[in-house]
């Protein structure tokens, strides 16, 4: 192995008696007085002190990740106890009303159905464009990219990551919006017979639609499900692989058969924390879509406000307690909401994503 | 400084799986026992009783005891870490801490404790360089980092790491298994040197090095699948390799085991 | 293999290779092609957006009050002023973030690698995941239903702070605890057998080694907490002028002063919404380069 090693090992010296015979510097040592005195190990002399250091720091990190715990119970909790007044105010139903009328705090009537409406369906838009992408993108990062240009061009996917959405939501707003309204109307007028694509409540014209915003969405969404679906994909075991092009699998079959099978749950799971994402986003979303008079007629050319962007919209009039319990109120449903779809991703990625 | 070790009647359990049984060993003082037999027999998991390595593992516990000149490591005010400053030992891979320069590697442990003064760390570190056969290696290159040497004089890094604490005991766990045969010869080497300071316990699955180096050697064995491990003889290691008294052991010698 | 222009050139013998049938051939050539534009049409909207707003923000950024001036007195149609007070407010709400976000989430990925065990320790890595997933406006309303409302506390930059660092602790800690389980076992175990307490096994041997992986994994929880917006819009009221104060008082930062100017109509304020998303972005790539540089240069020397 070393070259080192050979010239070190004093090849003279007899193999079986382990080369006793000449300890030079073993004898200086020996001779040498060491000058700690024969311990014993009872009188571990500082030994407990050297505990107490050892327990303090054990409870710091217990601490830290009890913290953790404490502060997602706290949000539960805080959010609940500072929307019940307003809900018990509240005159109209709070799960099947369109209204969100908080002026004035003795006549209270807020719904989140259009809330609602509008978040899913954005999410669930933009959802449905990802996903297919960012397979794709993921099986380009780990099976078909040259091997030397994947991490850079990993990274440039990356970058889509580290953009604020407040950048997205101008760009979504000011250049993709109207660079889509031609598209979006020829999508309205030769397909408006299918709901989704119906006229909406607001005037495709000026962009600030579903349309556009799911479309941000998912251009928000793809760099998380590509990183945690990269990552599982990599992790396929090379026996599966190499058993596979053994066989004589296309690079095709090759995927079908082991990498998709393998990286499959990850996949959903990343997609479920994806969908977490967007269904949460708040500013880029507050920038595109237009308000709208009417209610949500479920079609992707309407406007209105996700749960989020309702509460960022009204954020700087929070001032008296009742109406701003009414915005607190949508924002525990919104807290459910991505709990139960993060919750369920995690259980679906299981081990194999953590991010 | 040489301590010797009394191992009385020791019971290992991982959890509900009781890995050893009814161990009894004594390692005299300046002496080399090697611990020999097959794999999963608890002959390493014995070794890491005899300085509470084991306790980093979950659910590992031992009954018994274990003597160090006398006094039981596992007496109820006896702090684990003071133990193992007592006792020292070397792993199968060496493991120099990588962000510490090979100096730094080496008074470690003092400097761990606490311990400044410049001055008396560099003399430590010339003799426990000195007493691991690396000085001349590595003299000039003192504050490059650990993790640049041979895989041979990593584990001599650790070796001297080990003895710059001055401990009575020097544990050893299959030191050469990840080494080629030169850099395993250098170790042999410096464990015949090492004995006349210390009481060194080598754990070996290589009978022919348990025979090269070791005073006395013990063999374990299992007495079945799922059974416990148990020590089957220990003997002076002239005897062992000559004239066994157990017919397990002279199977396994001779290489008609399993 | 040779070339043969007919079937009747071929030889009798079978070919020393079995052929691919053609439909698995065109299969493997189609999935190829899809998965390349898809890599390619992500590209897509990546190049749009940073070109526009590299071309829209040149301007601004280049005037030659831009890093230095705040908006104080700047009239909404005049093309003058700066943003360094969103700048100031951008970097000091995310570092005071940081400072509270960066040891508790140390410690929580310590208590995960070397305590954690059973229940408890299950609970908080769900946590840690729940936590990843709140979006940043629920975050922002907790500290203002806790610190504004229940507390009674005016806004400030700092609730912004508190409000981030709710975003930021799961990243560290997620961060923190892939570096630890890095470091090998067999270390820990070299500094137990010298006799050296865990405790400090942990904070001289374990953490130093993977101390580069977990800067840069802060630098890049930084430069995230830097654009995020819902907490400066519920926590913090705008300011046009310089506020040293985290602690009290109205303060600019880069999202808070983009989101103000939308609703300016004047050229003016176009300019300074894309100069400021420019500076923003400058920002977050600053900090995303200095992670990049750490995790280059300080990694474990080995040679």
């Amino acid at each position: 192995m070393n070259n080192r090693d050979v010239t070190k090992s004093r090849p003279g010296a007899p193999v079986p008696s382990g080369g006793q015979g000449e300890t030079p510097m073993i004898g200086a040592m020996s001779n040498d007085p060491p000058e700690p005195p024969a311990r014993t190990l009872g009188e571990a002399e500082g030994a407990a002190s050297r505990r107490r250091a050892d327990l303090i720091f054990r409870w710091l990190a217990t601490g830290s990740g009890i913290a953790v715990v404490l502060s997602i119970a706290l949000i539960g909790i805080f959010l609940l106890i500072q929307s019940v007044p307003s809900l018990a105010a509240n005159k109209a139903s709070f799960l099947f009303s369109a209204e969100f009328l908080t002026t004035d705090p003795a006549n209270l009537r807020f719904g989140i159905r259009d809330l609602l409406a509008v978040t899913v369906l954005s999410s669930a838009f933009a959802l449905l464009l990802a996903m297919p992408v960012a397979l794709g993108i993921a099986l380009f990062l780990t099976h078909y990219a040259p091997a030397g240009l994947r991490r850079p061009l990993a990274y440039v996917i990356d970058v889509l990551a580290a953009v604020p959405s407040i950048v997205y939501g101008l760009w979504g707003f000011l250049v993709l919006g109207p660079a889509l309204v031609p598209f979006a109307e020829w999508l309205n007028q030769s397909l408006s017979w299918f709901p989704l694509f119906a006229t909406g409540n607001v005037s495709i014209a000026g962009g600030g639609t579903i349309f556009t915003a799911g479309i941000v969405l998912a251009i928000m969404i793809l760099p998380i499900i590509t990183a945690l679906t990269r990552d599982a994909f990599r992790q396929t075991p090379a026996r599966h692989i190499e058993g596979a092009l053994a066989l004589g699998a296309t690079r095709w079959e090759m995927i079908r058969t082991t990498v998709l099978p393998f990286g499959r749950s990850a996949y959903v799971g990343a997609s479920m924390l994806g969908l977490g994402r967007a269904l949460g986003e708040t500013v880029a979303v507050l920038i595109i879509l237009r308000t709208s008079a009417s209610a949500s007629g479920f079609s992707l050319f309407d406007g209105g406000y996700t749960f989020a962007s309702k509460i960022a919209s009204a954020a700087s009039e929070f001032s008296q307690p009742l109406p701003t319990g009414a915005y607190i109120a949508a924002g525990l449903v919104l807290f459910v909401l991505t709990f139960v779809v993060n919750a369920i991703g995690r259980a679906i990625a299981g081990e194999k994503v953590r991010g | 400084m040489a301590k010797r070790i009394d191992i009385k009647d020791v019971d290992i359990y991982y959890g509900k799986f009781h890995a050893v049984e009814g161990v009894t060993v004594s390692v005299p003082p300046k002496n080399v026992t090697a611990f020999i037999g097959p794999s999963g027999c608890g002959k390493s998991t014995v070794l890491r009783t005899l300085n509470r390595m084991h306790e980093v593992i979950p659910g590992a516990r031992v009954e018994g005891q274990v003597l160090l000149d006398g006094e039981d490591i596992y007496g109820t005010n006896v702090d684990p870490v003071q133990v193992r400053r007592t006792i020292g030992m070397v792993f199968q891979q060496p493991n120099p801490f990588p962000t510490m320069s090979i100096r730094d590697n080496v008074v470690a442990g003092l400097k761990l404790a606490g311990t400044r003064d410049k001055k008396k760390l560099d003399e430590v570190a010339e003799r426990a360089l000195r007493g691991a056969n690396l000085w001349t290696e590595v003299k000039d290159r003192l504050n490059k980092p650990g993790s640049g040497l041979s895989g041979g004089q990593q584990q001599r890094l650790c070796i001297a790491r080990a003895i710059a604490v001055q401990p009575d005991v020097l544990l050893m766990d299959e030191p050469c298994s990840a080494l080629d045969p030169i850099s395993t010869l250098a170790i042999e080497d410096l464990i015949g040197q090492l004995k006349q300071d210390y009481t060194i316990v080598i754990v070996t699955h290589n009978m022919q090095q348990a025979a090269r180096v070791s005073d006395q050697t013990a063999f374990f064995n299992l007495a079945g699948v799922g059974q416990p491990g148990r020590l089957i003889e220990c003997n002076d290691t002239e005897k062992i390799f000559s004239n066994p008294e157990e017919k397990a052991t002279e199977d396994y010698i001779s290489g008609r085991f399993g | 293999m040779t070339t043969t222009d007919s079937l009747v050139d071929r030889p009798a013998t079978s070919p020393a290779f079995q052929p691919i049938s053609g439909g698995r051939k065109t299969k493997n050539l189609f999935a190829t092609v899809l998965v390349t534009l898809a890599f390619l049409l992500a590209l897509v909207p990546l190049g749009w957006l940073l070109v526009t707003v590299v071309v829209n923000g040149f301007e601004a950024i280049t005037t030659s009050t831009w890093w230095s001036h705040s908006l104080k007195g700047v009239m909404p149609d005049e093309v003058n002023g700066g943003v360094y007070h969103a700048i100031y407010g951008s970097v000091i709400q995310s570092l005071i973030c940081a400072i509270i976000a960066v040891p508790v989430g140390i410690f929580t990925a310590i208590y995960l690698v070397e305590y954690g065990r059973g229940k408890l320790a299950k609970t908080v890595t769900f946590m840690v995941d729940i936590l990843s997933g709140v979006p940043s406006i629920v975050a922002a309303l907790f500290i203002f239903a806790l610190w504004i409302t229940a507390f009674g506390f005016p806004k400030s930059a700092l609730a912004v702070s508190f409000a981030l660092v709710l975003l930021m602790l799961p990243v560290v800690v997620r961060s923190t605890e892939e570096m630890l389980r890095l470091v090998p076992d067999q270390l820990r175990e070299a500094s137990y057998a010298l006799g050296v307490p865990k405790w400090k096994t942990i904070v001289r041997v374990v953490l130093p080694t993977a101390m580069s992986g977990m800067v840069t994994g802060v630098m890049l929880a930084i430069a995230r907490v830097m654009g995020e917006t819902a907490p400066v819009l519920v926590l913090v009221g705008y300011s046009r002028s310089i506020n040293f104060d985290a602690f009290d008082g109205n303060m600019a930062s880069l999202p808070l002063l983009i989101m103000n100017e939308l609703m300016n109509p004047e050229a003016a304020g176009q300019l300074r919404v894309w100069g400021a998303a420019l500076t923003l972005i400058l920002l977050v790539m600053l900090f995303n380069l200095v992670a990049a540089l750490v995790s280059r240069f300080s990694a474990v020397r080995s040679k």
